[in-house]
């Protein structure tokens, strides 16, 4: 592992950008290609291409398996958290006129809710799902 | 000619429905279970393949919208297979998980092998 | 044609023995289906076959590979009966595609149902130009939350089968593994 050190150098340079595109298709998703499923395996695949080159070890330093644990059902609750912030309201579960004055305004802060909630469960499931894998491997 | 035109009009179906074939034969002929697994992603992508393509209308943009373009293809079916994509890969691995554990408790994972060891108890 | 070629390679894949070399071509193949997503203008699907397919399930399938320390697999036996099953469900799904309406055409029928609907009215209800995004998180947006469980569910199933220590099956030991 000590020789391979293009890998090395161009994976730190490469990384930093991945994060980025990202979180570019995570927030642009509302105007071009992109949302929270893409951008969430985009953010995976960045530390697992960290985790490949570095050992499982580092890149568990930057994320630990904690985390990634918490991270998985708070998704799941965002996501559900903004349907039953409009079921409080007296609307529908998972209709998001309630979020702002106007109707689209609120749909749209909605989508932008749901997307974030959708991003952190795909990407924190398949990190913890690449971390299961390569634990065991040990 | 009609039957020619028929054909190409249709390619992309027949297409689509040799690689679901292939995939049915890899998970019923092949011992493998890894290859099994593999044999159910082919299934699992052709079927991407058959939902995707009538939404295409020849001339279409993709659908995002913009005021220079008119035409666009169905988002309909992009929705319901993005989501199964990302799902797809999760109970793939989950199979996967499941194949590593019969791994350690039979030290194979050939179909016959085990299915000869269960026999031998 | 983008499509003859992933014939090609999936007719590779049935015939290769190779574990390695059947996920180095599952990997190709993902590729080769991204691309012809993009050819059917599902941008959105595209992308996430790319990320998914080639970068994520790659991977994983790999690291199972280390797992069960699998290279190859020996000589499959005669398989008439599944290529006779095959053989035949292609050829009657084949028949059947020749009723669908031909490919690409704007006036079949799935593009007359709730689909124009969606594309007028999500800009105004919505205020999102990328129509998949609206429909994705807002107009089915119960759908994707069942989707998002399933991924959590499979996540904690992964979790659960391959965290803690290794051990045989009981009254089972000196087994190498």
């Amino acid at each position: 592992m000590r020789l391979d050190v293009v890998l090395r150098v161009g994976v730190k340079l490469i990384i930093p950008f991945m994060l980025l595109f990202g979180l570019y298709v995570q927030l642009h998703g509302d105007y071009g290609p992109g949302g929270g499923f893409q951008a969430g395996v985009i953010v995976a695949g960045a530390l697992i291409v960290y985790a490949l080159i570095f050992g499982l070890d580092e890149a568990q330093r930057v994320v630990p398996r904690r985390l990634v644990e918490f991270l998985v059902p708070l998704g799941v609750l965002i996501y559900a958290g903004t349907g039953a912030f409009a079921l409080l309201n007296g609307h529908n579960f998972l209709d998001y006129s309630v979020l702002a004055a106007h109707a689209p305004a609120g749909r749209e802060r909605g989508i932008l809710l749901v997307e974030a909630g959708v991003l952190v469960t795909v990407s924190s499931t398949m990190i913890a799902l690449f971390y299961a894998f390569s634990e065991r491997g040990r | 000619m009609g039957a020619v035109q028929n054909f190409f009009d249709h390619y992309n179906y027949i297409a689509t429905i040799v690689l679901m074939v292939a995939g049915l034969y890899i998970v019923i002929a092949r011992g493998n279970m890894i290859k099994k697994l593999i044999g159910l992603m082919l299934f699992q992508t052709s079927v991407y393949l058959l939902y995707i393509a009538p939404g295409k209308i020849i001339g279409g943009t993709p659908p995002v919208l913009d005021p220079n373009f008119t035409v666009y293809s169905n988002p309909l079916p992009h929705v319901l297979i993005l989501t199964a994509i990302v799902v797809g890969v999760a109970t793939i691995a989950l199979g996967l998980a499941i194949v590593s554990r019969i791994h350690e408790a039979y030290g194979t994972i050939e179909e016959d092998e085990i299915f000869a060891r269960e026999e031998q108890e | 044609m983008l499509l003859t070629l992933l014939v090609i390679v999936t007719i590779a894949i049935v015939r290769m023995r190779s574990l390695f070399g059947v996920i180095a071509l599952s990997g190709v193949y993902s590729f080769l289906m991204a691309s012809v997503l993009m050819v059917y203008d599902a941008v959105d699907v595209a992308m996430t076959e790319a990320a998914v397919g080639a970068g994520v399930s790659t991977v994983l399938l790999l690291a199972a590979l280390h797992l069960t320390k699998a290279r190859e697999y020996p000589q499959p036996r005669p398989a008439a009966i599944p290529l006779l099953v095959a053989v035949v469900v292609g050829v009657a799904l084949i028949w059947a595609t020749y009723d669908l309406p031909a490919f690409g055409i704007a006036d079949a029928p799935i593009h007359k149902h709730v689909a124009p609907h969606y594309l007028q009215n999500a800009i105004q209800e919505t205020l999102v130009g990328n129509v998949v995004s609206a429909v994705l998180a807002d107009y089915r947006g119960f759908d994707t939350f069942g989707e998002v469980i399933v991924v959590f569910t499979a996540g904690i199933g992964v979790m659960l089968l391959l965290k803690g220590r290794r051990q045989g099956r009981d009254g089972r030991e000196g087994d190498a593994r």
